[in-house]
């Protein structure tokens, strides 16, 4: 799960962290009112997920509510590198002086949290990864410790961090790996942490990515959850409880597996076609999981045609066929669904799916042909 | 010959009163796997289906012998059911469980330091040796026949499908491993092939990854300098950046984990790359032959 900027501030508030004081808004009302509430000179931020933003104009500069306002008007509802903007965030502009890059995410290859810091902030850390790879300083964390202060003490130092501000620094380090563990993130980010001219050091941006495993757990961050999805579709699948991802093509695609599934739209694409979704229903295909998918399927405007593949594994292939013609009996299916069926007893299933009016197909290369093709004729 | 289980491998089932603890006790004797013992906190004492029941591990290996465990267990749970599999001093763990917090792994791989015990997974299919009759966790029992192929993959769905096209070639397998769709887990990609390497049966491995993580990389560096033959294939190649495509490791972060990076990587060690599952079956053939 994402968080949002405003929202991940809040978070971050919460474990003592510095952020600038702002405000979430909907409308230009809003807008305007926060920027006189702050006072002074304010930055307006459109809150997607989408890096870039400042570059995109989606971060603005007002020097009265009344320009705020002008810039809300304009922010709100517009479309930001394809995302719409829904809310912005009002708040008080830094007098900045120097930005660094900070955070702690998870390093898979050494299996241990760690922590990255660079005095290049305020870019794209991959970026500075790629052009000044000397510039990235990484700490790796021994998670029965958390950071120690020596580490801490070289990590600020090998980055050439404002040694003045060390203590601040090492402070934010610490309070930032503790917002880490204790919320179950998979990725903390506060890029840039930028020094002002008077001497405080405050998160003026922030990344936050909740690992969704540990959702059961985190109850406090739950509240964020709904608010989090971008896409209509993906919120609507969360709210059923499907593992979906929206893809923008017009072939639908359910399979059972992660791994089958990511392969069956690598085959949709090798078949000329766009997969409009990725949706993986799991081991098994009982009847009311395919349902819930289908109907999910067909919710996107966009589906001309929709394949199944399923491989029978401990679930038999004829099981599985019963499972989805019990499905597609009680649903409105506008579109041709092709089911490639393989493993255990999957001749058996095929042949159940004979006189309905489901598409069977022995191979999933075959099969995705034939959905691009009856696409493309409804298109 | 085989990898890491054969017909001497004795497994406890830890969470076996559960509803798939239980379905897969029963497949997995069904294989011939020998599951001497059992163990739910609080049920021990009993029998489940004719396995013995005990509250720890500790006491499951005392009694029995036990010297693999598979793990059934919720994820809330799942992290504590490995350490205490590694506390007791267990060879072999194999964690079946899907949705383990990312954290508790990382807990659990920094407990593992230094630790005898291997871990499979988690969030995986487990581990089948046809010829020793010894499958330990969900893989389905029909699909399997004896032979020279060895097998290693991220996802279990693909195992099934690679190893049912290996069988329907004729191509019988050694073992194979189901390595888990997690960004944390005991056995890489790196680790099961230098099992392979060692295994004087096993001629051509198969190995299937699939997008997010270097692992692949590093298992072609390795490549790149062994003897080895194998073939690779990398599910995910349309997937966008930054979305979690079902498994919680599969996922493209910037610009690492792309499956166009780990094709590169893998056919600049000389590894021949399938393009699609159904190329698999010639290359290992050809392979075979050369």
């Amino acid at each position: 799960m994402k968080l949002y900027e405003y929202q991940a501030k809040q978070v971050f508030a919460s474990y003592g962290l510095p952020v600038p004081r702002g405000k979430a808004a909907e409308t230009e009302d809003e807008v305007e009112a926060i920027a006189r509430e702050i006072g002074g000179r304010v930055v307006i931020k459109a809150q997607v997920h989408v890096g870039g933003r400042g570059k995109a104009g989606g971060v603005k500069l007002a020097d009265s509510p009344a320009a705020a306002r002008e810039i809300g008007r304009q922010m709100v509802g517009m479309s930001l590198k394809g995302f719409l903007v829904k809310q912005v965030l009002v708040e008080q502009a830094l007098p900045i002086e120097k930005e660094y890059y900070l955070s702690f995410t998870l390093d898979r290859d050494s299996q241990h949290i760690i922590g990255i810091c660079s005095a290049m902030g305020g870019v794209d850390i991959e970026e500075v990864a790629a052009s000044h790879p000397d510039k990235i300083v990484r700490m790796p964390v021994d998670i029965a410790f958390g950071p120690l202060d020596f580490q801490i003490r070289d990590f600020v130092g090998s980055a050439c961090l404002d040694a003045t501000r060390s203590r601040e620094i090492g402070t934010i380090i610490k309070k930032l790996y503790e917002v880490y563990v204790s919320t179950d993130a998979s990725l903390v980010e506060i890029n840039p942490l930028v020094v002002t001219a008077d001497g405080q050091v405050i998160a003026a941006d922030a990344k936050f990515d909740v690992d969704d495993n540990a959702m059961f757990r985190q109850k406090a961050l739950a509240v964020y959850a709904d608010a989090s999805e971008e896409d209509e579709l993906e919120a609507e699948a969360h709210r059923r409880g499907l593992t979906y991802v929206h893809l923008g093509g017009d072939i639908g695609m359910i399979g059972n597996g992660a791994g089958l599934c990511m392969n069956t739209l690598d085959i949709i694409n090798q078949a000329g076609g766009k997969p409009a979704n990725f949706l993986d229903i799991g081991g098994g295909a009982r009847a009311d999981v395919v349902r819930n998918a289908l109907d999910m399927v067909l919710l996107d405007p966009a589906v001309r045609a929709i394949l199944i593949n399923i491989f029978g594994g401990i679930t038999r292939g004829d099981e599985v066929a019963r499972g989805i013609l019990e499905a597609t009996a009680t649903l409105d299916v506008r579109v041709p669904i092709i089911v490639r069926m393989a493993g255990t007893e999957a001749e058996a299933g095929l042949k159940l799916l004979d006189g309905s009016k489901l598409i069977p197909s022995a191979a999933a290369p075959e099969g995705a042909r034939k959905a691009v093709e009856l696409a493309r004729k409804a298109a | 010959m085989s990898i890491l289980v054969d017909n001497s491998t004795k497994v406890v089932v830890q969470g076996i009163t559960g509803r798939e603890g239980s379905f897969h006790t029963g497949q997995m004797r069904l294989f011939g796997t020998n599951v001497v013992a059992g163990v739910t906190p609080g049920k021990g004492g009993g029998e489940h289906e004719g396995v013995p029941l005990f509250d720890s591990v500790a006491e499951a290996v005392a009694r029995t012998g036990a010297n693999a465990s598979a793990i059934f267990v919720p994820p809330p749970f799942a992290a504590d059911a490995i350490l205490e599999a590694v506390a007791a001093g267990v060879p072999l763990v194999s964690c079946i469980t899907e949705g383990i917090p990312i954290l508790d792994m990382v807990r659990v791989a920094r407990y593992m330091k230094g630790s005898d015990t291997r871990l499979i997974g988690p969030n995986c299919p487990g581990i089948t040796t046809p010829g020793g009759k010894c499958k330990i966790g969900i893989m389905p029992n029909m699909l399997f026949s004896v032979g020279n192929v060895g097998l290693i993959s991220r996802s279990g769905t693909l195992t099934y499908e690679v190893v049912d096209a290996l069988t329907r070639a004729g191509l019988g397998q050694t073992t194979c491993i189901g390595i888990g769709g997690d960004p944390i887990i005991g056995t890489k990609h790196l680790d099961a092939l230098q099992l392979f390497d060692k295994d004087s049966d096993t001629r051509v491995t198969v190995m299937i990854g699939e997008i997010g993580g270097s692992d692949e990389e590093m298992a072609a560096e390795f490549l790149q300098g062994s003897k080895m033959k194998a073939v690779g294939f990398i599910s995910g190649r349309n997937a966008p950046p930054g979305k979690r495509m079902g498994h919680a490791g599969a996922i493209i972060s910037g610009s690492t984990g792309t499956a166009a990076g780990k094709i590169a990587a893998l056919e600049k060690a000389g590894v021949p790359v399938a393009g699609t599952l159904e190329e698999i079956i010639p290359l290992v053939k050809q392979e075979l032959g050369a």
